[in-house]
């Protein structure tokens, strides 16, 4: 296994292979796509949060000089409801197409209602102007608490609360209850000398990618139709799109471009099929942009969240009892990540009583999307804030506390499963023993420490390794690459071929040329499109030493593989990739290897965080000062790059602790739809983000390999809320902590 | 708005002239940072802009014994690397180097942070602790206004439609003179204050003060000058006492409003405790100037 | 609407463009020149993906009009380093994982490019602050800073 296993790449911080281009500004992203006769699209969009559509008119609009179609909900064809694989879950079709565009309602300020096309993006805007549309205004639905009483104005007139022993009678804004529990917490808070109870209220966040969602198209009558977009998952934008059109999954071709920032929230559609039917109804190449306020308004943040957490714990530090409940603002339509935030909850911790309820709630906010680990931040958080208070009332140290109670191999899940190996101990004794927490703080600055954890997924890869006459080979694979994986694929084909790395050139297909990949998310690509990488280049290395078998006219097994040579262990005879595959033609044919995978055994990925802050304790602003992300990557391929995962999820993580927040206006109108008041980190504002890798291995991947993606943004909500709490002496119980809101607590502790 | 003319008039008079124009609306630009974002949507009234940068003395400064006049157009990147300024008027050149990013820095101007009259501007209550005046020209020649007359309200000033700011002029501050400026921001860069104060003080040999003007920025419709938080350094040592008398008078004078920037109550908090802080600077400049 | 005739210098090269008054140096580099390189992350000058120089200055493109480049000398990240050799701090950002997406990559450079220009020997916090303006989602800029320092140091005939 890889306990043994000396690696000649995995480890090297090597120059990812589509650097040049990042660095040159030569890659192409999703909206650097132009085509002959190409027109410009635009969306027309809701001014209510709530209302019911009347009349829509687009006759003035079709007849304005310039404007090449027009789309509405109408030219959806009508299809049936089915679940729609996208990112890590699901998505209702019905659902999909009436949040791409509205159908008889508005859900949300900035709801698609119609599109055009045109041929300046100018004429389209002006264009928009000229729609006709009544509306009857309906009372908007914003806050959860008010969502779920038995009076609320209802979204959806069909929502029955799915989860509950029989359906209710009425229907609710609650589309889903979840309830996940073991043993028995009542027994468990009777047991506890210490029981802390907290109320906390997380708000909606988005994921922040600076490339705005866009994409080219170009409808074909009568073959295959194509679009070009930003998309962590390009098998999902045709499966999604070809529903909603109902067209057969062959005659759409989706190309995935360099994508510009997903993190969860580009692993569904909001323009693709909008742009499809104006393509297809003017006859012309389409090329549709969101715009900053668009995607703010109108793409799919993270949902709010407000929880309950009470946990028990003995005065010698074994915690007795663990409960949650957790409302998540789903957006316009169902399908909050609540379930989730209930099984990730309590996950760190080995204690025998957990219960963990959750409710998925609709609201008259943009539909919400998948985010780093989605609904483990929000539950992670209250959990992590509970631990820490539980600790410092225990009077036990907060990392102590934590091993003392650590999940580990063996330990029952709520949620199902027994974890299998996994490095949660091992975070925790390297944050006990890092030179960050060693150092003592000083006057009026604060510490926070806080737990992760994430499952992580493996799923399905395809990659074929094709070898080139010359020796080189190509790499196709189908994870659109988010954060620079492919220098990984790269590393892991040439560790297998023994080839040097640069001989490797990995490309991601679209889908017309390669097998069926599932979305890059999930913390999925290093791990499963990983192992089919390592799979195709077996495929390939025992094909080179079947050639090389037939040249020396020995049998395959008497041919060793060293160091990228053929070695004939039968005789005399030593032949390079290059000298085998040059003689490709006369021992076969062309080399090619495959790898498809489903692969099962993600390990999951534990994290720790620490935190110190400072406050400003006249106007509650707050520093971090230090920071630093220790996180289980079972075995690092691209050291570098895993640490980027770290301090990438860190930045964000602190972002939604510190300033990050939706502000809504009574109408239900985002009030801060840019970057300049939805303020997300800085360079100005962050220290150096330390990381310490840990490697506990997964013995499920050939070399060891856990997920790193979404582990890094759990954690630090509760580092840095503890923290704030610690430098000021008050309890922090809501997120953000803006400055208004820490000088409030400094002003009420007195 | 939406620009369908782009004009760049060599001088004020030609500038003028184009102002004047009666067919469609006009906006003069300096560094463009708040006029072209105004402008981004196409379906809004068509706007004629009249770019200044070309006109000579609008990029340009003088300063010496008299004072600074100094060209509104200049660029807040060029004027803050201006060390004869800096040392005379470093509050209203720290001012100027906190508008935006160092890309916004690159275009925006002193004087179009002026115009566009922000309640939030930077520069303004900077300005006006300095006692600034804007010359204004139009069709009937030249006028003078002080800096805390020119701003109306929000995003209004003074100037009719064919009149142009043609140059800020500063005094040169007595002997014995500092000024600071500081605003409260959210994160460490980029954000439109949620308060500000510009404070320049006039210490005599023996530390006291003799002149003081305090501004107060984003937390009423305009920056306001307030005289009473003035009234509390004079006569005093700027020792802890007045400076919390001049922070309360400040938060005393403040009417700000809540929104997605800050409530009314932490404004009118936080701009006390800038004032205190800024005063506090001022001070301890004043004493390090001969 | 009638279109200007502009004549400018882009990363040395002479060029002419046809726009719109209302066109912003970002539309024309991206949609009228091909010059893709710079990006739109928002529009309003606040996340500096569209970084350029105009006449040496470090400038959002989405807040210059298209006009305004008349006569003046831009600068863009196709004018980093040269065709066939990436310049220190694209060599720089790839040796220490500056970069995960790379969108915001490109505006960083031009950035990086002009703060050293201005400052060889920024300190830590002098390089954040200049960088302010440049937004970036994916790094954490723990990265992109040490790749800046390092870039400086090597320039400086330090590394």
């Amino acid at each position: 296994m890889s306990e043994a296993k000396k690696f000649n790449f995995i480890g090297q911080r090597t120059i990812r292979p589509d650097g040049h281009d990042k660095v040159t500004g030569k890659a192409n992203y999703a909206a650097d796509l132009a085509l002959p006769g190409m027109i410009w699209g635009k969306i027309l969009r809701s001014p209510h949060a709530h209302a019911k559509i009347l009349k829509l008119d687009t006759s003035k609009a079709e007849a304005m000089l310039g404007v090449m179609s027009v789309a509405t909900f109408d030219d959806l064809p009508s299809v049936s409801n089915e679940a729609i694989q996208s990112g890590e879950g699901a998505i209702d079709s019905l659902d999909l197409g009436r949040n791409v565009l509205a159908r008889d309602k508005v859900l949300y300020h900035g709801h698609a209602i119609a599109a055009i096309a045109a041929k300046t993006e100018a004429i389209a805007e002006k264009a928009l102007e000229l729609i006709d549309v009544e509306y009857e205004v309906l009372t908007p639905v914003l806050d959860l608490h008010e969502a779920m009483k038995a009076d609320a104005p209802l979204l959806h007139e069909d929502m029955f609360t799915q989860g509950y022993p029989e359906q209710p009678e009425k229907p609710s804004n609650i589309a889903a209850r979840h309830e996940l529990k073991m043993g028995d917490v009542e027994a468990g808070f009777a047991e506890a000398d210490v029981i802390v109870e907290r109320d906390f209220v997380t708000p909606t966040v988005h994921q922040g990618y600076i490339e705005p969602h866009a994409c080219t198209v170009s409808y074909n009558t009568e073959g295959q139709s194509m679009v070009w977009c930003s998309t962590q998952g390009h098998f999902d934008v045709r499966a999604s799109t070809a529903k909603l059109l109902a067209m057969p999954l062959g005659n759409l071709k989706v190309i995935a471009s360099e994508i510009g920032g997903g993190f969860g929230g580009k692993t569904t559609v909001y323009l693709e099929p909008i742009a499809l039917i104006l393509s297809r109804k003017s006859g012309r190449p389409v090329k549709m942009m969101m715009d900053r306020d668009e995607v703010f308004r109108a793409s799919g943040p993270a949902s709010a969240a407000r929880l309950t957490v009470k946990v028990g714990g003995k005065k010698d530090g074994t915690i007795t009892a663990m409960q949650t409940s957790i409302a998540y603002e789903a957006g316009a339509f169902k399908g909050s990540p609540a379930m989730i935030g209930g099984m990730t909850a309590f996950t760190p911790y080995n204690c025998a009583n957990v219960y963990c309820e959750t409710f998925d709630v609709v609201v008259n906010k943009p539909k919400v999307a998948a985010y780093r680990a989605p609904g483990a931040p929000q539950a992670e958080f209250g959990a992590e804030m509970a631990v820490s208070e539980l600790a410092e009332k225990l009077g036990i140290d907060p990392v102590d506390l934590r091993l003392q109670n650590a999940a580990k191999e063996g330990t029952q899940t709520v949620y199902g499963p027994k974890l299998k190996a996994v490095g949660l101990v091992e975070c925790l004794e390297a944050a006990k023993n890092s030179p960050h927490y060693k150092t003592e703080l000083k006057e009026g600055e604060g510490r926070g420490i806080a737990s992760g954890f994430w499952f992580n997924i493996g799923g399905q890869s395809s990659v074929t390794i094709n070898m080139n006459p010359d020796g080189t080979g190509t790499i196709v694979e189908g994870s659109p690459d988010i954060g620079g994986s492919r220098a990984s694929m790269q590393m892991m084909a040439a560790e297998e071929l023994g080839i040097p790395l640069n001989d490797l050139k990995p490309i991601i297909g679209d889908t017309e040329s390669i097998p069926y990949n599932q979305s890059t998310g999930g913390s999925r690509t290093t791990f499963a499109t990983g192992m089919a990488v390592i799979e195709a280049a077996q495929d390939v290395v025992q094909q080179l030493k079947e050639r090389a078998a037939s040249l020396w006219n020995v049998t395959p097994d008497q041919v060793e593989w060293r160091d990228g040579s053929a070695i004939n262990t039968a005789g005399e005879g030593q032949m390079t990739c290059a000298e085998i595959c040059a003689k490709c033609e006369k021992t076969g044919g062309q080399i090619s290897g495959t790898g498809n995978v489903n692969a099962r055994g993600a390990g999951p990925s534990f994290a720790v965080h620490v935190c110190d802050t400072k406050v400003d304790m006249e106007t509650g602003k707050v520093d971090v000062i230090r920071y630093t992300a220790i996180q289980d990557a079972g075995k690092a391929i691209h050291p570098s790059y895993v640490e980027g995962q770290f301090q990438g999820g860190a930045a964000q993580g602190i972002g939604w602790a510190l300033n990050e927040e939706y502000v809504y206006n009574d109408d239900g109108v985002m009030e801060n739809a840019g970057f300049l008041d939805y303020r997300i980190p800085l360079a100005s504002d962050l220290p150096m983000i330390d990381t310490i890798i840990v490697e506990v291995p997964n013995n499920f991947h050939p070399y060891g390999v856990r997920g790193v993606g979404e582990s890094g943004i759990i954690p630090p909500l509760a580092a840095v809320g503890y923290a704030v709490g610690d430098a000021i002496g008050a309890n922090v119980s809501e997120l953000p902590c803006s400055p208004p809101r820490v000088l409030k607590l400094i002003q009420e502790k007195g | 708005m939406a620009v369908v003319d782009y004009q760049a008039p060599q001088s004020i008079e030609d500038a003028i002239g184009i102002l004047q124009k009666t067919d469609i609306k006009s906006k003069v630009m300096a560094g463009g940072t708040d006029l072209i974002i105004q402008t981004k949507s196409q379906t809004a009234d068509p706007v004629r802009v009249v770019d200044l940068k070309h006109i000579d003395g609008m990029m340009s400064y003088t300063l010496d014994d008299g004072g600074m006049s100094l060209g509104p157009a200049m660029s807040c990147a060029e004027f803050t690397t201006l060390d004869d300024v800096k040392a005379v008027y470093p509050g209203l050149s720290e001012s100027a180097y906190l508008i935006g990013s160092t890309q916004v820095q690159g275009r925006a101007s002193i004087g179009g942070n002026l115009c566009n009259a922000s309640p939030a501007a930077d520069t303004i209550p900077a300005l006006i602790a300095n006692g600034a005046q804007c010359v204004i020209e139009g069709n009937n020649g030249e006028r003078v206004v002080a800096v805390e007359d020119f701003v109306t309200g929000v995003a209004q000033n003074c100037m009719a439609s064919d009149e142009l700011l043609k140059q800020i002029t500063i005094p040169r501050p007595a002997p014995g003179s500092s000024d600071a400026y500081l605003r409260f921001i959210p994160r460490t860069e980029m954000d439109i204050a949620v308060a500000g104060a510009g404070v320049s003080v006039t210490l005599d040999s023996s530390g006291k003060c003799t002149a003081a003007r305090v501004a107060i920025g984003a937390v009423a419709v305009t920056a306001l000058l307030v005289r009473e938080a003035a009234e509390a350094l004079i006569g005093t040592a700027v020792d802890e006492q007045a400076l919390d008398a001049a922070a309360a008078a400040a938060s005393a004078a403040a009417k700000p409003i809540t929104d997605r920037r800050g409530t009314a109550e932490y404004r009118t908090h936080v701009v006390g405790v800038l004032v205190k802080r800024a005063a506090k600077i001022a001070a301890e400049r004043a004493r390090g100037v001969k | 609407m009638t279109k200007v005739h502009v004549t400018t210098s882009i990363n040395g090269d002479e060029t002419e463009f046809l726009c719109e008054p209302h066109d912003t140096l970002l539309d024309v580099l991206r949609n009228d020149l091909s010059l893709t390189g710079t990006k739109e992350g928002c529009g309003s000058g606040d996340c500096g993906a569209c970084s350029v120089t105009l006449n040496g200055r470090l400038v959002c493109s989405c807040l210059v009009l298209g006009v305004e480049a008349e006569g003046a000398e831009v600068g863009t990240i196709e004018g980093v380093g040269e065709a066939d050799n990436l310049n220190v701090i694209q060599e720089k950002f790839l040796e220490h994982a500056a970069l995960q997406c790379g969108i915001c990559t490109p505006g960083l450079i031009v950035s990086t490019q002009a703060l050293l220009a201005e400052n060889p020997s920024p300190t830590e916090e002098e390089a954040r602050y200049y960088l302010a303006g440049n937004l970036c989602r994916c790094t954490g800029y723990d990265k992109i800073i040490r790749a800046v320092m390092d870039s400086a140091e090597t320039m400086r005939g330090e590394g």
